[in-house]
């Protein structure tokens, strides 16, 4: 156990303290609400009709037996929807000028292009009878040829939509220097080209997705409830969408059990609520099942990537050159054009690299629209280049861990302006490498894996490193503005000490499960000097918190946090206005100490913050000129994102006889700057690496040739449990960001974007002495084993062949 | 038809369909939303209730074969004070809360139902016998490191 | 993910199970634990629209020797998974059958599901009667026309089908007693709660017949390893008699393998079973 692990009980400051979290006990006992328990008098229940075909054209519906049964009120076909849309589902990401986009409707018209687009949806009195409904409804579909494979796509022999002429929706390219690319290439004394494959994850957060829509009909608030990570995004694009005046919207998320970016959208059976509601005058509900998941919520990854590296003779890397064709699925979903530009800078890492090539052609398949996904397009870029770097390493003949010292930025280097133009903001790498190497026993597992493979042992050990950068806390909006996405990157945050010295905060981000209400508390009470017990965390409310721009992307704390804390000190700054007045001193000769403002030399002359609060409340004696109430209310948008970084190194054992690999230890030494509560830190890494770890091991969203999603069951989708994994052991360098006040950075997503390479490349150096350079992910059994084969028999196994 | 399950201590008597899942007997009909679905396979284990002191999913017993049976939900397990404020956590409970083995929460009822059950059949488990023994129960948040502390900390056996 | 309506029976009794069977007809389905046939339900893979529930017999659920010799297990069709994996009797005198057991599903499905749901339900991805069959059971039915006995061999006939008629009952498994003889239980799955891509039950009898070893999910149907049973009895090495682990199988090509990697699996698994059961 490292010393990151053993709790502490600090005294003192809140900020930086294991402080347990307040969102526990109602998540503990059920009496949190999620969106399926919401009990909403007189809502009827949406079941969604959803092709069973890949690609068809929609010949009729026969809703008469539907219509025919108990409990059925109304069954709804695309064409009698038509007039309820102002506008297609949004994409706010259009990533070039010339991007090619459907027209996208939230239930589909003349022809289905994916397995659970929706054709038609029941209203029905209760779910049970709702599903009976959905089997009921007759729908004649005239079969199409379906394209399934990403390649295939951009071949356009078989066109998604026809209207557009092509499936190939933008090519994005990012290339600051053309010829210095060619001259490196030219010049180098090792190259490196790999091809690797980003398969297609589900992203399964534990509670499925749904939705209510209280109508409002007579003067009262729509009001949609969803299981969604964006409501303050989704009520703007619900009055867009439905034609709702917005300020008669009301967009709330309940208790919400986990999004992993799946819950960053806008999704048709939302807009479909709402509509119908409208339509029907009274409230209307739909909860998704598990087996409609896995189909209509959108998923993550889909891209091949060819990634090339030019270096000199000492394995310093001179280009990098990754270009990449990235799966859509059938329509464009909020931001899913935009995801492989979120690692499109990121592709030469943590490394110092003097040029730089990356292009991104997005194309269209019948298959389940793609859009972020944890990590949503870092993941695949840090990879892509902690892949590449092994083989470099290979090409070289060094070990990996001395190949990544040769290239790191160093650290006199920060901020580092990229050739890629972004500026990380700070960094020191090597630290975060040379403690995850001593976590794991380095040297001694390279001796132990020696020996095994001297006593011919059948089962080899592995070692995989991966160092990653990641870019996170989204963030400045006029850098948004140059990558062509339509909303800004700020959010908002208030804080109000009430009369009773009690404080609120109201935060524009919208947590399901990162523990905001726990760290805002610290961060506030930090500040003020206070009992963090004493802090209330309002959020996911639009009537309660009006502005905001939502989580994700691992922005909430370097951008919301700072907002929070920003807000805190103007709070601070008023108090220290009002008690100067009362107490007949400067401003600046009061210091705010464990919750009161004292007279600096003069400690009986001080008021509590709750005295002054009330002053403020009363506002019998206040400054002239100053308003009542002791709040503030701040809108923050960062000058840079935010860089976290760290090294993560995974053990497996790979059983030759039968290809399982038994992931048998992990380290993670990561750097999000100063922790506010590294209790949650650490619980976002232990989740986010098991992801990421579950991508290289288990995860597959595995397609037919006919479209059709084979396992879309948590039978054969294989989320981990707890028996697959190690206990992993995690230790942190402390780097602040000077771009905030805080010093902090982002750490939901980094777990996730850390593991995936570090255990491929651990199984791909297990395996290095068949010659085996490559296996395809998940690195299933039957995979390993059939590289083995391969090699043995003579030709270079990639893993490609097996199922 | 008619059917008597006794609920956290209560009996209660409903008229249900033949094919009315434990599962939505319990939220729909009971009102105990605790206990959450979040797969349609047995797999995911978020509907763990105790059937007669035992884990199981109630998402695989109709409400008919339940009748006449004892069964304990999420909400069964703290005691209520009755006065507004929190009733004590049952040690589960304050195990996975002291040990940070929860994020958003969906799969928690389900997960200390079965980590109830295992500690009642298995009172002093390694941390195999926590990871084998929480087998049916996904958690896409904590990557499970702190609910196995959580578990081992609830059996007296984690070790600072 | 909700059954399709059906009518629901509750028999008290095996002979007022037999008269609703034979009442419905095939559009009956009896219901015990509810663990295999529940899930198909939801899914609406399957659609009784009568559902006989003998989970309230209660004489069905017991482990008790044959009073005359100890030598025969007797096991109620209604035993749970659980109680047969932590039977102090089951794990003294058939180990592999207790830690067979022990390894089914999730601890959740063992508190449900029970050994003669899941033996009936006949599929060859199921972990006991792959067991059954190394271990040479037997399976007693009761019907309209009484009692009968169907050694495990003669019981699993195809693809989730066995030697039960639609109106009879399984009642009891009876297995020979093999305390202290060798065994060992080889589930290779990807996931704990996986169903086997391949496993392998072995017991190394050495009365009638020889050993005894089992395959999961190697065929259309639970089998046993024939070639290796009569390698081993003609005194093959158990590393000879585990390269004939394939013979006469027809493993199917899914997800999670293709036959020629379960075929091997199967070679690799019987041989490491072999070692442990004669370690």
């Amino acid at each position: 156990m490292t010393a990151t692990e053993t709790p502490t009980t600090a005294e003192g400051r809140a900020f930086g303290q294991r402080l347990l979290r307040k969102e526990d006990p109602r998540l503990l006992t059920g009496e949190a609400r999620f969106i399926d328990d919401l009990q909403i008098p007189g809502a009827l229940w949406m079941g969604m009709v959803r092709s069973p075909y890949a690609h068809a054209r929609i010949r009729g519906i026969d809703v008469s037996a539907a219509l025919e049964m108990p409990g059925v009120r109304h069954v709804f076909t695309g064409a009698d929807l038509a007039d309820a849309w102002a506008d297609p589902m949004p994409c706010a990401w259009p990533v070039t000028e010339d991007m090619k986009a459907p027209a996208h409707w939230p239930v589909a018209k003349d022809k289905a292009c994916y397995v659970g687009d929706i054709v038609a949806v029941v209203v029905a009195e209760d779910r049970y009878q709702a599903a009976d409904a959905v089997d009921a409804v007759v729908v004649d579909y005239e079969p199409l040829e379906a394209v399934v494979d990403i390649e295939d796509a951009a071949s356009d022999r078989v066109v998604v939509h026809e209207e557009l002429g092509t499936n190939r929706s933008y090519t994005w390219t990012l290339s600051p220097e053309p010829e210095a690319v060619e001259r490196a290439f030219a010049e180098a004394a090792h190259t490196v080209s790999e091809t690797y494959v980003q398969q297609r994850l589900i992203p399964v957060a534990m509670e499925p997705r749904g939705v209510a829509v209280v109508p409002g009909v007579y003067g009262g608030d729509l009001t949609v409830y969803s299981s969604t990570q964006i409501p303050h995004i989704l009520k703007v694009m619900v009055a867009a969408t439905c034609g709702v005046p917005e300020h008669k919207v009301r967009v709330v998320a309940p208790a919400v059990g986990g999004g992993f970016g799946s819950k960053l959208n806008v999704y048709a059976e939302e807009l479909i609520a709402v509509a119908l509601a409208r339509r029907l005058g009274v409230p209307t509900r739909w909860t998704e099942t598990r087996a409609e998941n896995a189909v209509a919520t959108i998923q993550g990854r889909g891209q091949v990537q060819r990634m090339e590296l030019a270096a000199d003779a000492e394995g310093r890397v001179t280009a990098v050159r990754a270009r990449i064709t990235a799966d859509m699925g059938a329509y464009l979903q909020l931001v899913t054009p935009g995801i492989p530009l979120l690692g499109a800078f990121l592709y030469h890492g943590v490394y110092d690299v003097p040029a730089y090539h990356f292009e991104c052609t997005g194309v269209f398949t019948n298959r389940t629209p793609t859009d972020a996904y944890r990590g949503a397009g870092r993941p695949e870029a840090t990879y892509a280049i902690e892949r590449a770097m092994d083989a470099l390493a290979r090409e070289v003949g060094v070990d990996p861990a001395e190949i990544r010292r040769r290239n790191y930025i160093p650290p006199d280097r920060f901020p580092y302006e990229s050739v890629a133009g972004l500026t990380y903001d700070s960094g020191d790498y090597e630290p975060t490498l040379d403690r995850a190497l001593e976590l794991v026993g380095y040297e001694e597992l390279r001796a132990e894996q020696a020996r095994r493979r001297a006593a011919g042992e059948k089962k080899h050990l592995g070692i995989g490193v991966s160092t990653y950068v990641e870019m996170c806390g989204l963030a400045p909006s006029r850098v948004l503005a140059s990558l062509n996405y339509a909303a800004g990157g700020w959010e908002a945050a208030s804080v109000r000490v009430l009369p009773t010295g009690k404080v609120q905060v109201v935060s524009g981000t919208t947590p399901h499960g990162q523990g905001h209400e726990t760290s805002w508390s610290q961060i506030v009470a930090d500040r003020l000097g206070i009992d963090p017990a004493d802090v209330e965390v309002l959020h996911s409310d639009t009537a309660v918190s009006p502005l905001g721009m939502d989580t994700y992307g691992s922005r909430s704390l370097p951008v919301g946090g700072v907002a929070v804390a920003m807000a805190t000190d103007q709070v601070i700054a008023k108090a220290k206005a009002i008690a100067a007045h009362q107490l007949e001193c400067a401003e600046d000769d009061l210091e705010l100490v464990d919750g009161e403002l004292r007279v600096r030399g003069t400690p009986a002359r001080s008021m509590t913050l709750q005295a002054v609060a009330f002053e403020a409340f009363s506002a019998h004696d206040l400054p002239d000129g100053m308003e009542p109430n002791l709040s503030a209310q701040v809108s923050y948008d960062p000058p840079n994102f935010v860089f976290p970084f760290g090294t993560h190194v995974a053990v497996v054992e790979v059983d030759e006889e039968t290809g399982r690999v038994e992931l048998r230890d992990y380290a993670a030494v990561d750097d999000c700057g100063p922790q506010v509560n590294p209790m949650i830190v650490e619980g976002q890494l232990h989740g986010g690496i098991v992801q990421g770890a579950a991508q290289a091991l288990w995860e597959e969203a595995v397609y037919d040739a006919d479209g059709n999603l084979r396992n879309p069951t948590l039978v054969d989708y294989g989320v981990p449990s707890a028996a697959e994994l190690p206990s992993l052991k995690l230790d942190h360098t402390v780097t602040p960001s000077p771009t905030n006040p805080l010093g902090v950075k982002g750490i939901g997503e980094a777990g996730t974007i850390g593991a995936t390479p570090a255990v491929i490349n651990a199984i791909v150096d297990a395996l290095s002495p068949f010659g085996i350079t490559d296996i395809a992910m998940p690195a299933t059994p039957e995979r390993v084993w059939a590289a083995i084969q391969q090699a043995r028999s003579g030709s270079a196994g990639d893993g490609e062949g097996a199922p | 038809m008619e059917i008597t399950l006794s609920v956290n201590g209560v009996e209660r008597t409903s008229d249900v369909e033949p094919r009315r899942l434990l599962v939505h007997h319990l939220r729909d009909d009971l009102g105990l939303t605790g206990t959450n679905v979040g797969c349609d396979t047995s797999s995911c284990g978020a509907c763990t209730v105790l059937l007669d002191g035992e884990s199981v999913k109630s998402c695989t017993i109709l409400a008919v074969q339940a009748d006449g049976h004892e069964v304990t939900t999420i909400e069964g397990l703290a005691g209520a004070a009755g006065n507004g404020e929190t009733g004590a956590l049952h040690p589960v409970q304050e195990a996975f809360h002291a040990q940070h083995g929860l994020q958003c929460g969906f799969c928690t009822p389900g997960m200390v139902m079965a980590a109830v059950s295992l500690l009642d059949e298995n009172p002093h488990p390694t941390e195999e016998d926590v990871r084998l023994g929480l087998e049916g129960n996904l958690c896409r948040c904590t990557g499970y490191q702190n609910i196995v502390r959580a578990v081992l900390a609830a059996a007296g056996e984690v070790r600072a | 993910m909700i059954p399709a309506p059906f009518d629901y029976q509750r028999a008290s009794s095996v002979d007022e199970a037999i008269e609703l069977l034979r009442q419905h007809g095939e559009d009956a389905k009896l219901l015990a634990g509810g663990h295999s046939l529940l899930p198909l339900m939801k899914l609406r893979l399957a659609q009784p629209s009568v559902l006989v529930d003998i989970g309230r017999i209660a004489d069905l659920s017991y482990v008790s020797e044959t009073p005359a010799d100890g030598r025969v297990l007797r096991i109620g069709a209604l035993t749970r998974h659980h109680d047969l994996a932590t039977s102090e009797l089951v794990r003294e005198q058939v180990p592999l059958l207790a830690h067979v057991a022990s390894r089914i599903g999730d601890p959740q499905v063992r508190h449900r599901g029970t050994i003669g749901g899941s033996v009936v339900h006949g599929d060859p991805a199921s972990d006991l009667p792959a067991a059954l069959l190394a271990l040479r059971a037997t399976l007693v039915v009761r019907g309209p026309a009484g009692e009968r006995s169907i050694p495990a061999d003669e019981f699993f006939t195809g693809f989730l089908e066995t030697a039960i008629a639609p109106d009879e009952v399984l009642t009891e498994i009876r297995v020979p007693a093999v305390p202290g003889v060798g065994w060992a239980f080889e589930k290779f799955n990807r996931r704990a709660q996986d169903w086997a891509i391949v496993g392998v039950a072995a017991v190394m009898t050495d009365g009638a017949g020889g050993p005894g070893v089992g395959l999961v999910n190697m065929g259309p149907q639970p089998m046993r390893a024939a070639g290796v049973e009569e390698a081993l009895r003609a005194g093959a090495s158990l590393g000879e008699a585990a390269a004939r682990a394939d013979e006469g199988t027809d493993p199917p090509t899914d997800l999670n393998g293709s036959a020629e990697y379960r075929r091997h699996l199967a070679r690799v698994l019987v041989r490491r079973a072999l070692e442990t059961a004669s370690g």
